[in-house]
């Protein structure tokens, strides 16, 4: 049985005054025959009160509110059992189309079918039926300052972790160090790394199990049951959610030659030196005397296009740190710090200041040229220093700051590998051969470098961005990954310092309860936070062409043996890129389908050739060009009648099949209004207007077969704030489609 | 020990917003108090963000929605915390709304509008240009509602905005409201100021028209700013050609800021971005003692290496005057390489202003905090319910603010579900 709808107008805002009120409401009575059509004066919080009550009174299950951007409600005024959608009549019309005229009513009127028809199609929300089974407990892999901090944060708020360390002892790096950089204020003393308390902690605490000397042998299943497997001792469990903390590496410099790193037994990195420190004293490797002169040479092999081309953030400290032990060693003793840029940001800065007024620390900004041995001693030549002139230093001991590597594996190169071997191994022929095989001999490096080791089509570890850290790509949400419940935290995701991988790993370990508790009650993680729809599949219909599973930014699907997809739906962050990646349209969603867009796109008006009144499809990301559309209208900018707006969760989420429906149906073109993709991609499902770019092909197809030019259909990239830049588009494109003639497929 | 479930959060910026929704959205109550009649802080005043050069809204379109859908948030904007009490677990908190003299009830019609004529300097803008007393503060503003300045109207305008239908959109008898609200745990995101020019007296002391701080440049920079997102500048419109930004302007300063901000490298690197990308052939010089673009944020600086229109001067300014017939600032440095001193015009000069954080000026009221030297909330002793997060504790950039914010729920969770 249809449920009950109701439709209100809102005629405040100009609403009333642009469109008449009474024919519009006749599309709702006469057209569609909703149950009950009323105008209200505005949509302010009177307003809002009598439409809740009459909600109430005429037992409503569907609403329609047709007046501001849906950008301006609080959805949670109305009842949750009730579906309500909205309709843009102030933004989108009355505030960008000129009062009284014929389109602008035209365009208020498809605007109401649109809704009408969208909130028919839309049924009911219940949470995915896995909700009902989330364990809720965290793994925490790496035993360093990260993981142990996220094992404790975890504990203290009363859920469970396991630690899975691969060494023998918990601590990582920070249980090498003699001493910390200074973490707390006045900010200028060494500090007790704090790792031993830490480690007391993690053993005394009933709801964290350490597992060491061990690895990740696999990780089967999706966020809220990750079935693990450990190497060694074979223990086999059940998770939630996971942190990787699985810390850095120290870069191995080659080609550092000129340094004397390799050839000469008293240049040594700053790895070795706090290893000697710690130990007791620190000397010449070469006769075991105590160093009395030690330079340090900063970015020895970071911020250097043949080695590491970023900074690696914590050496410049380091190197102060170590200065102060050779100082505290010896009052005699002499350091030296040849460095760029000296880099000790934010608080930081006071201990700078107190290592500078130590007269036996010497800095400079200065290129060390090369280090030889002379004699007993070392010589370090030293360029373009602040001295203006070259010099030369004396040194008992050369310590070069050789950078960090994150010890991270690439789920995307690995599953590439994986992929062109099994190609290669099927005996195929073709130009493909050479491609798969560049392709191995490109990202060989990463085989054999798998940490988590998870049961995903798109590989076994997290995809990474530039220089292998798999860190979010974006600034507002820092904790996003690309694997749902999977949250990489310390040293591992950025170069970064102790007192930064404790903050990091607290939010983190946070970031994986938080993603529990939602997943539990069936709500998505960010971006779509709290949305509690999730795609369907009609799997009868499926012909394995794996689009959805290759398509997915998330790897949430797997594949059987035949290539069917294999849902997840706790890994899924519900963008619907497989719903637009699709060709079968059998993934749909309860109130965001296949059949809803393109029963939304044929319930617009399209008026015949003659009346030379030409419609324009623009399918716009929800996020940003929508919202663009708003501010346009918010800034009062006219725009052409004759576009008719409908938002889409992302462009990659667009189904070709609405393209040619709206061709069909005489719609004279299409506008995709997506992020901008490329390196600094600002689509927050990953890549949703870069597939939707790609499937242009199929687009292009149709309108060959259609005999209809290529231009009607195209995409732009935009951001939010591009409100001119979307207008002056829309306005090139309708001159475009002028230019090339109407649809002859109108009214056909 | 009576455990109150519900969180306080203090400042409705990138910290703050984001502490609320990460709290909301594991299943506990949230309040979100912000000062100025809007949330967004000082980010939704920023024209992109670096690295990636994105803009703002952008993510805070996806926040915003966060806070707006999620039942368990409740926020009052252009209101203020005046006491905290009691002890973790169970805080009472006073909160002051101030009187936007906009009801909420009914809409504010183009009748309102037309009744008043008065423009008041516009604080979305740093005071860069002017808007009518009863406004929207910005195109993209949460709560999008109108705020009316009250002390700015004429008794004529008054008596205009009482007779404009409909009646129950202006209430001009407002008064401040006091609610009182029980929490478990209070998350202090203040967040920071700019550090005030005036006390840059070597540096113009804000007296030079065409001396400006990072964050106006911002506002210059931005399509919704007052300039249409030209860079103009202030004493007389004209586009600028050759522009000077003056790195640690009052940061690494022991008669100023001692402490680095950490943010100003970057910012200036961006805004250096913006002179190349919107005036053509347009020449850039920065001033700084040391380049600090930590970890990846390098590649940034690399890319603007290689930008011959970019110029790096190491070397700390002296003072900055001006010619009084073109209002050229003139800029003395002393350059550290290759050492003498130096004296160049341009055509507009952007001071990279450190970071204050909110509490050096205002201290959290009604408790006795821990700070240090600078004004920063340092991590309180065990067992209080009370913690910082983003610019109050540190100089931070958007994305570290935004972490910090999430480890500070997470801290604050432990003591409300105790």
């Amino acid at each position: 049985m249809a449920s009950k709808i109701g439709v209100y107008i809102c005629v405040g805002y100009g609403i009333g005054e642009a469109v008449n009120i009474e024919e519009l409401s006749k599309v709702a009575t006469s057209e569609y025959k909703v149950d009950v059509c009323k105008t209200v004066p505005s949509c302010e919080a009177e307003d809002i009160e009598f439409i809740k009550k009459d909600i109430a009174e005429q037992e409503l299950e569907k609403v329609v509110i047709a007046g501001p951007s849906p950008r301006f409600y609080q959805p949670k005024t109305f009842p949750p059992n009730v579906i309500v959608e909205y309709v843009n009549l102030r933004e989108q019309v009355a505030w960008c189309q000129p009062s009284h005229e014929e389109d602008t009513q035209m365009m208020a009127n498809d605007y109401l079918r649109m809704g009408i028809v969208k909130i028919q199609k839309t049924q009911p929300l219940d949470p995915f039926p896995e909700s009902k089974d989330i364990n809720k407990t965290v793994l925490v892999v790496g035993g360093g300052i990260a993981g142990l901090t996220a094992a404790l944060e975890t504990a203290a708020a009363g859920y469970d972790s396991v630690i899975v360390e691969k060494a023998p002892q918990l601590g990582g790096w920070m249980a090498k160090l003699k001493k910390s950089i200074p973490r707390s204020a006045p900010y200028e003393a060494l500090e007790d790394p704090g790792i031993e308390e830490k480690i007391k902690q993690v053993r005394q605490n009933p709801k964290i199990k350490v597992h060491t000397s061990t690895e990740i042998a696999k990780i089967k299943g999706a966020p809220g049951m990750f079935d693990v497997e450990l190497k060694g001792n074979g223990a086999a469990f059940r998770v939630g959610a996971i942190v990787q903390a699985t810390g850095w590496k120290p870069y191995q410099p080659k080609n550092l030659n000129h340094l004397g790193l390799g050839n000469l037994a008293d240049v040594i990195t700053g790895v070795e030196m706090e290893e000697m420190a710690k130990a007791g004293s620190i000397k010449r490797k070469s006769d075991g005397k105590e160093a009395k002169s030690v330079v340090f040479v900063q970015c020895a092999g970071s911020r250097d296009k043949n080695h590491l081309s970023y900074c690696s953030s914590i050496c410049c400290l380091n190197s102060l740190k170590q200065a102060a032990y050779v100082r505290e060693q010896d009052g005699d003793a002499k350091a030296y710090i040849i460095y760029e840029n000296l880099r000790a940001p934010g608080h930081y800065e006071y201990f700078y200041k107190k290592m500078q007024q130590d007269p036996g620390v010497f800095m400079t900004k200065g290129e060390v040229t090369g280090v030889k041995q002379n004699g007993g001693s070392l010589a370090v030549d030293v360029k373009d220093t602040l001295l203006g002139e070259d010099i030369s230093i004396e040194a008992d001991l050369v310590v070069l700051a050789t950078g960090m590597v994150p010890q991270s594996a690439d789920g995307e190169r690995i599953r590439a590998i994986i992929d062109a071997r099994k190609f290669l191994a099927s005996g195929e022929g073709g130009p493909q051969v050479d491609i798969m095989k560049k392709r191995i001999e490109e990202f060989g490096h990463h085989e054999g470098t798998e940490i988590l080791n998870l049961d995903y089509r798109q590989g076994p570890d997290m995809p990474t961005l530039q220089y292998g850290y798999p860190d979010s790509h974006f600034i507002c949400f820092p904790y996003e990954t690309r694997r749902t419940g999977i949250y990489a935290a310390g040293a591992v995701r950025a170069p970064m310092d102790g007192l930064g991988s404790i903050e990091d790993a607290t939010g983190a370990a946070f970031k994986a309860i938080q993603c529990l508790e939602m997943l539990s009650r069936g709500e998505a993680v960010l971006p779509r936070t709290s949305d509690l729809s999730y795609p369907e599949f009609f799997l009868q219909r499926c012909t394995q062409c794996k689009r959805c599973t290759e398509e997915c930014p998330f790897g949430t699907l797997n594949e059987d043996e035949k290539g069917t997809p294999q849902p997840n739906p706790t890994r899924c962050r519900r963008c619907g890129i497989c719903l637009g990646a699709c060709p079968e349209r059998i993934i749909n969603f309860k109130n965001y389908s296949v059949d809803m867009i393109a029963s939304m796109i044929k319930a617009v008006e399209v008026p015949d050739e003659f009346e030379e009144k030409p419609r324009v499809l623009i399918l716009a990301c929800e996020n940003d060009a929508y919202p663009a559309f708003d501010t346009a209208g918010f800034k009062r900018l006219q725009y052409s009648p004759f576009v008719r707006i409908i938002p889409v969760r992302c462009l990659g989420s667009v189904n070709v099949i609405w393209i040619n429906e709206a061709l069909a149906k005489g719609f004279d073109g299409v506008m995709l209004f997506g992020c901008k993709y490329g390196d600094d991609y600002q689509c927050h499902f990953i890549k949703g207007s870069e597939l939707m770019n790609t499937r242009g092909d199929n687009v292009r197809e149709k309108l060959k077969q259609m005999a209809l030019e290529n231009e009607r259909v195209q995409l732009f990239q935009v951001q939010i704030t591009d409100y001119e830049k979307i207008l002056s588009l829309v306005g090139e494109f309708m001159e475009t489609i002028e230019q090339i003639g109407m649809n002859p497929f109108k009214g056909m | 020990m009576s455990t109150n479930g519900k969180i306080l959060v203090i400042g409705g910026g990138i910290s703050g917003i984001s502490a609320a929704a990460d709290a909301a959205e594991l299943g506990c109550d949230v309040i979100l108090v912000e000062k100025e009649p809007y949330l967004g802080g000082r980010v939704v005043r920023m024209n992109q963000y670096f690295p990636k050069l994105c803009p703002p809204t952008c993510g805070m379109e996806i926040n915003i929605r966060r806070v707006r859908q999620n039942p368990r948030i409740k926020v009052y904007t252009f209101s203020e915390v005046e006491t905290i009490s009691g002890s973790p677990g169970d805080y009472t908190v006073t909160i002051r709304v101030n009187p936007r003299y906009v009801t909420g009830k009914q809409p504010v019609s183009q009748a309102h509008i037309d009744a008043v004529a008065t423009e008041i300097p516009n604080p979305f803008n740093y005071n860069m240009d002017t808007t009518k007393a009863l406004f929207i503060p910005h195109d993209a503003a949460y709560p999008m509602m109108h705020v009316l300045k009250k002390d700015a109207l004429t008794a004529e305008e008054g008596e205009k905005l009482k007779a404009a239908e409909p009646a129950g959109a202006i209430d001009l008898d407002m008064k401040e409201d006091r609610v009182e609200e029980k929490v478990g745990a209070v998350i202090i995101a203040t967040g920071w100021r700019p550090y005030d020019v005036t006390k840059l007296e070597n540096l113009g002391a804000g007296k030079l028209a065409n001396v400006i701080t990072n964050v106006m440049m911002e506002r210059l920079a931005s399509r919704n700013g007052p300039t249409e997102g030209k860079l103009l500048r202030p004493s007389d419109g004209k586009e600028v050609a050759n522009v000077a930004f003056v790195q640690c302007a009052g940061s690494r300063d022991e008669n100023h800021l001692p402490y680095c901000s950490a943010v100003c490298c970057m910012g200036s690197l961006k805004q250096a971005r913006y002179v190349r990308e919107k005036v053509a052939d347009a020449k850039v010089t920065i001033f700084y003692i040391d380049i600090r673009t930590i970890g990846r944020f390098e590649k940034f600086y690399y890319d603007l290496l290689e930008d011959q229109n970019v110029r790096f001067v190491k070397g700390k300014v002296a003072k900055i005057t001006e010619d009084p017939a073109t209002k050229n600032p003139i800029v003395e440095v002393e350059e550290v390489l290759p050492g003498d001193k130096k004296r160049e015009q341009f055509d507009m000069v952007v001071l990279a202003t450190g970071v204050v954080p909110a509490t050096a000026d205002s201290p959290v009221p009604g408790v006795s905090l821990v700070y240090d030297n600078d004004g920063f909330l340092v991590d309180q002793p065990n067992g209080a319910g009370i913690f910082g997060a983003g610019c109050v504790k540190r100089p931070l950039d958007v994305s570290r603010s935004v972490k910090d914010a999430t480890a500070a729920v997470m801290k604050a969770i432990q003591i409300v579900r105790r």
